[in-house]
C-alpha cells in the first residue's frame, strides 16, 4: 500500500441518541484505491460512509466520537466547514435520487452552488462529467428533459456525474447498483474502475463479486464493529477470521 | 351461496353505495348552482350584461334604480389583491419556517396555534377589526374611518394565512428526504437546498394552497361586511371604504322586496362571484397538474 493517505477513522464510534451504531472503528483509505465495505444489513455501513462526509449531522440525536481525518484534518473539528467537506467527499445514493430538473441542470447544481455562473464552462462541465459517467452518449440529445424521464440505470449514472462535476477528492457511494439491472451494473462498475484512477472511492455493496471485481481493499463490518480489513485479493482467497469466510462464502447473512 | 359470490354481492353494494352519496352531492350542487341562475337571469330584463358589470353606479334603492356592480367588482377584487399581499409572503414564509428551520420543540408550539387562527370564527375577526384595527388606523393614519381596505385586507390575510400555510406546509412535506440529502450532498447550505431545491419541488402545491386561500378571501363575507365600510364607489386610495359582492348581497338581501330588480341584481352579483371563485379553483388545479411531478425513480 504506497499510496498516500486520503481518508481514514480513528477509534470512531456513532450513536444514534442511546443506540451505538459504530464501535471504534479504525480504518484508512488510500489514494486512487477502492474500498467496498461489506457486511449484513443492519451493521452500519450506511452509517460509516455517511458520517465520512457529515450527512448524519442531519440526524437529530447523531453523536460522533473519535477522529474522522481528511488529508490528515478532523473533519468534525471545530472550525471545519461542513459544507466544504461534503463539496470534497461526494456521495452517491442507494438509490438514485435526481432532483426534478432538467438533465442539464441537475448535474449544474452543484456547479452553480460553487458558483460558477458562465454559461459556456457551466456547459463544458456538465458535459465532461456526464462523459466521465458514460451517460453522455444515451443524453446528449436531451439535455433539457426532466432527469426524472430516465430509466432507473440512467439516473443513477446522472446521479453520479452530478457527484462528479464538483470535483470531489473522494466518492462514497453507497451500493450504487443495488437497484439496477445486470448491464447498468456492468456500466457502473466499469465506470468505478475508470474513476478510480482520479478519485478516492469507497462503495458499499452487498454483492460479494462485485466487491471482488472492482475492489482493492475490503472491509467487513458486523453488528457496528469492524471484523476484518485486508487486500480484497486476501479478504475472498484466505480470510484470517473464519466469521468473515462464514459470511463472503454465505453461510451467514 | 358460497364465500366467494357473497364477497362479490357485498363488494358490488358497498359500490354502488358510495356512487349514490356522491351522486346526491353532485345533484344538490347542481340544485344550487341552478336556483342561483334562476333567480339571477332575469335582472337582465331591465339592464344589459354590460351595464350590469362596468355600470359604475350602484344605487339599487333609488328611482330608477342603477344596477352596475363595477364598484363592488373592484371592492372584492382590491381586498382580495392587498390581502394577498399580506398573506401569500406571511403564509408561505411560516410554512417554510415551520417545516425547514423551527426546532421541534418550537414547531410543536406553533403550529397548532397557526392552525387555531383557522378555527377563530369570522365574526370575531370581523369585531376584532372593528374595535382594535379601525379606531388604530383612524388614528396612525389620521383619516376619517378606519372601516376601509386596509382594515379589510388585514382581517382577510388573517384567515388566509393558516389555509395558505398549513397547505404550503404540506407541500414542502412532502419533497422527498432524498431529494435534500442530494443538494446537501453536493455542498450546498440548508438555505440553498430549501430555495433551490424544497421550494421548487413543492411549487405545485404551494401555488394551489395561495390560490385556495385567496379564493377563501374572495368568497369571505362576514369581515367585509364588518370592516370594509360599505362604500359602493371605486375607490381612490387604499383608505377608502368599498362594499364587495359578499358584504353587499349580505347587507341587502334582506331589504331587497322577493323577485324585485334589486333582489334579482343582488343573485345576478352571486352569479359574478361563483364564476370568480370557479376561476381561482380552476386556476389552483390548472397549476397542480401543470407543476406536478411525475414518479420518483423508476425501476
Ligand atoms: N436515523 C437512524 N436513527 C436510529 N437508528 C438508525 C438510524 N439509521 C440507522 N439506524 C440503525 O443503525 C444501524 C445501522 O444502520 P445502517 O443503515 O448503517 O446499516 P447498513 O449496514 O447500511 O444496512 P443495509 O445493508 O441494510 O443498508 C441499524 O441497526 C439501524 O437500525
Ligand atoms: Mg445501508
Amino acid at each position: 500500500m504506497s499510496n498516500k493517505m486520503k481518508m481514514a477513522t480513528k477509534n470512531m464510534t456513532f450513536h444514534y441518541g442511546a443506540f451505538k451504531a459504530l464501535d471504534d472503528i479504525t480504518l484508512e483509505f488510500r489514494e486512487n484505491q477502492v474500498t467496498a465495505l461489506i457486511g449484513p444489513s443492519g451493521c452500519g455501513k450506511s452509517t460509516f460512509l455517511r458520517s465520512l462526509n457529515r450527512m448524519n449531522d442531519i440526524i437529530p440525536a447523531a453523536r460522533v466520537e473519535g477522529q474522522v481525518l481528511l488529508d490528515g484534518e478532523d473533519v468534525y473539528g471545530p472550525n471545519v466547514d461542513v459544507v466544504e467537506i461534503r463539496k470534497r467527499v461526494g456521495m452517491v445514493f442507494q438509490k438514485p435520487n435526481p432532483f426534478p430538473k432538467t438533465i442539464f441542470n441537475d448535474v449544474a447544481y452543484g456547479l452553480r452552488i460553487k458558483g460558477i455562473k458562465n454559461r459556456g464552462e457551466l456547459q463544458a462541465r456538465v458535459e465532461a462529467s456526464l462523459k466521465a459517467a458514460a451517460i453522455w452518449d444515451e443524453v446528449k440529445d436531451r439535455l433539457n428533459e426532466s432527469a426524472l424521464s430516465l430509466s432507473g440505470g440512467q439516473q443513477q449514472r446522472l446521479c453520479i456525474a452530478r457527484a462528479l462535476a464538483i470535483e470531489p477528492e473522494v466518492v462514497l457511494m453507497d451500493e450504487p447498483a443495488s437497484a439496477l439491472d445486470p448491464i447498468a451494473t456492468q456500466k457502473i462498475e466499469e465506470l468505478i474502475r475508470e474513476l478510480k484512477k482520479s478519485y478516492t472511492i469507497i462503495i458499499v455493496t452487498h454483492n460479494m463479486q462485485q466487491a471482488a471485481r472492482i475492489s482493492n481493499i475490503t472491509a467487513f463490518f458486523y453488528m457496528g464493529r469492524l471484523i476484518e480489513v485486508d487486500k480484497t485479493e486476501t479478504i475472498f482467497t484466505k480470510p484470517s477470521l473464519k466469521q468473515t469466510e462464514d459470511y463472503i462464502t454465505g453461510r451467514f447473512g | 351461496m358460497n364465500r366467494a359470490q357473497k364477497r362479490r354481492i357485498g363488494e358490488y353494494l358497498i359500490e354502488k353505495w358510495f356512487l349514490f352519496l356522491a351522486t346526491i352531492s353532485i345533484i344538490v350542487l347542481a340544485l344550487i348552482v341552478a336556483f342561483l341562475f334562476k333567480e339571477g337571469i332575469p335582472i337582465f330584463k331591465s339592464v344589459s350584461v354590460g351595464d350590469f358589470l362596468f355600470g359604475q353606479l350602484w344605487y339599487p334603492t333609488d328611482e330608477p334604480a342603477d344596477f352596475g356592480i363595477l364598484p363592488l367588482i373592484v371592492g372584492s377584487l382590491i381586498v382580495t389583491a392587498v390581502s394577498s399581499m399580506i398573506a401569500v409572503p406571511l403564509g408561505v414564509l411560516s410554512a417554510i419556517y415551520i417545516s425547514e428551520i423551527a426546532r421541534p420543540s418550537v414547531k410543536e408550539i406553533l403550529k397548532p396555534v397557526v392552525e387555531l387562527l383557522a378555527a377563530l370564527p369570522s365574526v370575531v375577526i370581523g369585531f376584532f377589526g372593528m374595535v382594535v384595527m379601525a379606531p388604530f388606523l383612524q388614528k396612525v393614519f389620521d383619516i376619517p374611518t378606519g372601516l376601509n381596505i386596509v382594515n379589510a385586507s388585514i382581517m382577510l390575510a388573517m384567515m388566509a394565512v393558516p389555509t395558505i400555510s398549513s397547505l404550503t406546509e404540506d407541500a414542502l412535506h412532502a419533497v422527498r428526504r432524498e431529494l435534500r440529502e442530494a443538494s446537501l450532498a453536493l455542498g450546498a447550505t440548508q438555505w440553498e437546498t430549501i430555495s433551490r431545491v424544497v421550494v421548487p419541488a413543492s411549487l405545485s402545491g404551494a401555488c394551489t394552497a395561495v390560490i385556495l386561500g385567496m379564493s377563501r378571501a374572495i368568497g369571505e363575507t362576514m369581515v367585509v361586511l364588518m370592516v370594509a365600510g360599505g362604500a359602493a364607489a371605486i375607490p381612490e386610495s387604499i383608505f377608502d371604504s368599498v362594499r364587495p359582492m359578499p358584504a353587499s348581497i349580505a347587507a341587502e338581501m334582506g331589504e331587497a322586496p322577493f323577485r324585485s330588480d334589486h333582489y334579482y341584481a343582488l343573485f345576478a352579483t352571486g352569479i359574478v362571484l361563483f364564476f370568480m371563485t370557479l376561476g381561482f379553483n380552476l386556476i389552483a388545479d390548472y397549476i397542480s397538474h401543470k407543476y406536478k411531478q411525475v414518479g420518483t425513480a423508476t425501476l
